[in-house]
């Protein structure tokens, strides 16, 4: 598994409060059984009309087509606690997300994806969204290093939970290897806690 | 040891390990699975050649997919006929107990685990899907997971997690007549924002949760994801052992008063130190109706919509605005003149036979608007069973409601049950985002089962307390 320590490209703005899970992607989409397509859906409705047509949105726009960080605002992801949205940002190119903050189970699913999910201050998060907005060439770097994000000459401080940032430094972002590696003492642990069919130990 | 929460000895028993990342491997009890966000987690097991590492604690059904008309194979729906052969053959290729409809036990995954008696105190619980807190009702430790997630789970019965904090939410004093638990999920959302609890489980306690039936306190404990907390629990007490005896998966007469005792034990002690507690007055709730595109944005049922004008955060108020413009309401509109086209009672938040009695009491004797589209979904097989037993369904017919069969229904949408244009649904389910019950343009008002009805026959948002037949 690949170690995630710095990341550039180009950024597109998504500007708002408590984008939910259902504007990132429509509950429609998860009657897929793969994960395959989702690349072609995030932000669905507010990129295509009932007819097909596009509408006027970041990720329809020429100048974003390639860029690799999503920036916006509060409560990024609320709602449910499907993979499918994050999985459809990666697919479309994102790879890191930068916000005032997120949904917690949202930003558990980016990291177990290898996409660090980084909360800024208000006003930083404004100002990477005008360079984006204004000059959206800028290349921005993300890095975990450091724990900033820069731009141009503008620096932004970031803000990850440690244990996510190390599972992202040291390449453990998958976690399933780790969690095998404990089995004995998880064998332990069963037999001494409540089972679900009532059975006390 | 004295000086923990519930939270704390959960995390404690559960704990296994420190992992190099610093996480914490915490072992899962129980874990539900249902048809949606599954798929993808067993063939990644195959694709690493992977077992199920404890069969015997996963336990898997099929809700949010399935069609709530006509649940006779194969669904019409080619895709929904594929998820459901893929979850089929998941949980038999990796020896999962499975819910389907032969056993009669198929559900809304939220509401099987407590009436099957899987969901017990003490445990820690996850699925994936957010609204698991609901489980925590019982003095569990529940949260959603994503995919990847449920993939641990299946291989390894454990997740990396770091430990949140706990904030007390203290309701004391009696609730007003006609004020029910989805009124008080409703109000505390409003009070606290709906990415107030980022970071936090949340405690549920005081008068008002010491006197809520085990199904109140699942409502209240379902919603706390949507006040952005991704675990809500009540402690457990008589009324939650009252709920278990005799359930199936209930511990049995040899094992039931070990049981009690550990239950008992697990409760937050008297003098448990909490990172925050926040006290609120019962009577200061009201009936509660959402008007705008997060489970925030409610008013009490007699005031007015607010005005944008008085929101000073810039965010808040483009939200605020984004809202009346998908909802196509007006600032200080009052809630009682806002007409519906839908009227929708069932799903993890209220799906359960109280929500389903409080809502037949309310119509019985009357009839549905004309104008509106009213159906009733029960969460569950049994829960459906017990509601004919008692005439329920009769009583819903008769005044004019569709009675379905078990199923996530119009809460998501991804079955027939969808708004269509920009139709306006009184829901008793637990979001109001754009899009979210099938539509792009459709809109929803969230409220409780009884309001929905009352609803449904105004023809209109009407105060179920004032209710009367052309009100």
């Amino acid at each position: 598994m690949s170690k995630i320590t710095t990341l550039q490209g180009r950024a597109v703005p998504v500007v708002g409060d408590d984008i939910d899970t259902d504007r990132i992607i429509p509950a429609r989409y998860l009657k897929e059984i793969t994960f395959t397509r989702m690349g072609d859906y995030p932000f669905y409705d507010e990129r295509f009309s009932h007819d097909g047509s596009k509408k006027d949105h970041p990720f329809n726009r020429t100048e974003y087509q390639g860029a690799s960080i999503l920036l916006s605002n509060v409560n990024f992801g609320c709602g449910s606690s499907r993979e499918h949205a994050p999985q459809s940002l990666v697919r479309w190119g994102i790879r890191a997300v930068i916000a005032e903050s997120f949904a917690e189970i949202f930003a558990g699913n980016c990291v177990m994806l290898g996409t660090p999910a980084l909360v800024a201050s208000k006003d930083d998060v404004a100002r990477l969204q005008e360079i984006a907005t204004e000059r959206p060439g800028a290349i921005f770097t993300v890095d975990l290093t450091a724990m900033e994000v820069r731009v141009e000459n503008f620096v932004a401080p970031v803000t990850m939970p440690a244990s996510r940032r190390n599972a992202l430094l040291e390449g453990t972002w998958d976690s399933t290897a780790l969690l095998l590696a404990n089995s004995l003492l998880v064998k332990a642990k069963a037999q001494v806690l409540p089972h679900p069919s009532g059975r006390m130990v | 040891m004295a000086k923990r929460t519930l939270y704390n000895k959960i995390w404690d028993t559960h704990s296994v390990a420190v992992l190099p990342t610093g996480q914490t491997q915490l072992f899962i009890g129980l874990h539900l699975v249902h048809e949606v966000t599954s798929p993808q987690a067993f063939d990644m097991l195959r694709e690493r050649g992977l077992k199920v590492a404890y069969p015997d604690r996963t336990f898997a059904t099929m809700d949010h997919i399935v069609p709530t008309k006509s649940q006779k194979r194969p669904f019409t729906d080619d895709q929904a006929e594929l998820m459901m052969q893929a979850i089929e053959r998941n949980t038999k290729d990796f020896g999962v107990n499975f819910f389907d409809f032969a056993t009669g036990r198929q559900g809304v995954v939220h509401i099987i685990g407590p009436e099957l008696g899987l969901t017990q105190p003490g445990m820690t619980i996850a699925c994936g899907d957010s609204h698991t807190a609901t489980h925590g009702a019982f003095g569990s430790l529940a949260f959603g997971i994503g995919t990847s997630q449920v993939r641990d789970v299946l291989a390894t019965q454990c997740l990396c997690m770091d430990p949140m904090k706990v904030r007390r939410i203290e309701v004391n004093g009696r609730l007003k007549p006609g004020v029910t638990p989805k009124d008080v999920s409703l109000f505390l959302i409003n009070r606290l924002g709906v990415k107030g609890g980022i970071g936090f489980a949340y405690e549920y306690a005081g008068d008002v949760f010491n006197d809520m039936t085990m199904e109140g306190r699942m409502t209240v404990c379902n919603m706390a994801i949507e006040g952005g907390a991704r675990v809500g629990y009540c402690n457990p007490d008589q009324t939650t052992f009252d709920y278990l005896k005799g359930k199936e998966h209930a511990p049995k007469a040899g094992d039931w008063e070990k049981a009690i005792a550990s239950w008992k034990a697990v409760a937050s002690d008297a003098d448990a130190e909490y990172d925050e507690v926040i006290r609120f007055d019962a009577h200061d709730i009201e009936p509660m109706v959402t008007w705008g595109v997060t489970p925030g944005q409610s008013v009490a049922v007699n005031d007015i919509l607010p005005d944008p004008e008085d929101i000073l955060d810039k965010g808040e108020k483009e939200t605020v605005l984004l809202a009346y413009k998908h909802m196509k309401l007006k600032p200080k509109q009052h809630t009682t003149s806002i007409q519906i086209d839908v009227a929708f009672i069932g799903s993890c938040t209220n799906g359960r036979i109280s929500d389903l009695r409080a809502a037949a009491a309310v119509v019985k004797g009357h009839k549905v608007s004309p104008h509106v589209q009213a159906f009733v979904v029960p969460g569950s097989m049994m829960v459906r069973k017990a509601a004919m037993e008692e005439g329920l369904d009769k009583i819903f017919e008769e005044a004019g409601f569709e009675w379905r069969g078990a199923g996530c229904s119009m809460c998501l949408a991804m079955n027939p049950d969808q708004l269509k244009g920009d139709q306006i649904s009184a829901s008793s389910s637990n979001r109001n985002f754009i899009g979210r019950q099938g539509s792009p343009t459709g809109r929803t008002l969230l409220m409780s089962p009884a309001m929905v009805a009352a609803a449904a026959v105004a023809g209109h948002v009407v105060d179920v307390r004032t209710f009367t037949q052309g009100a």
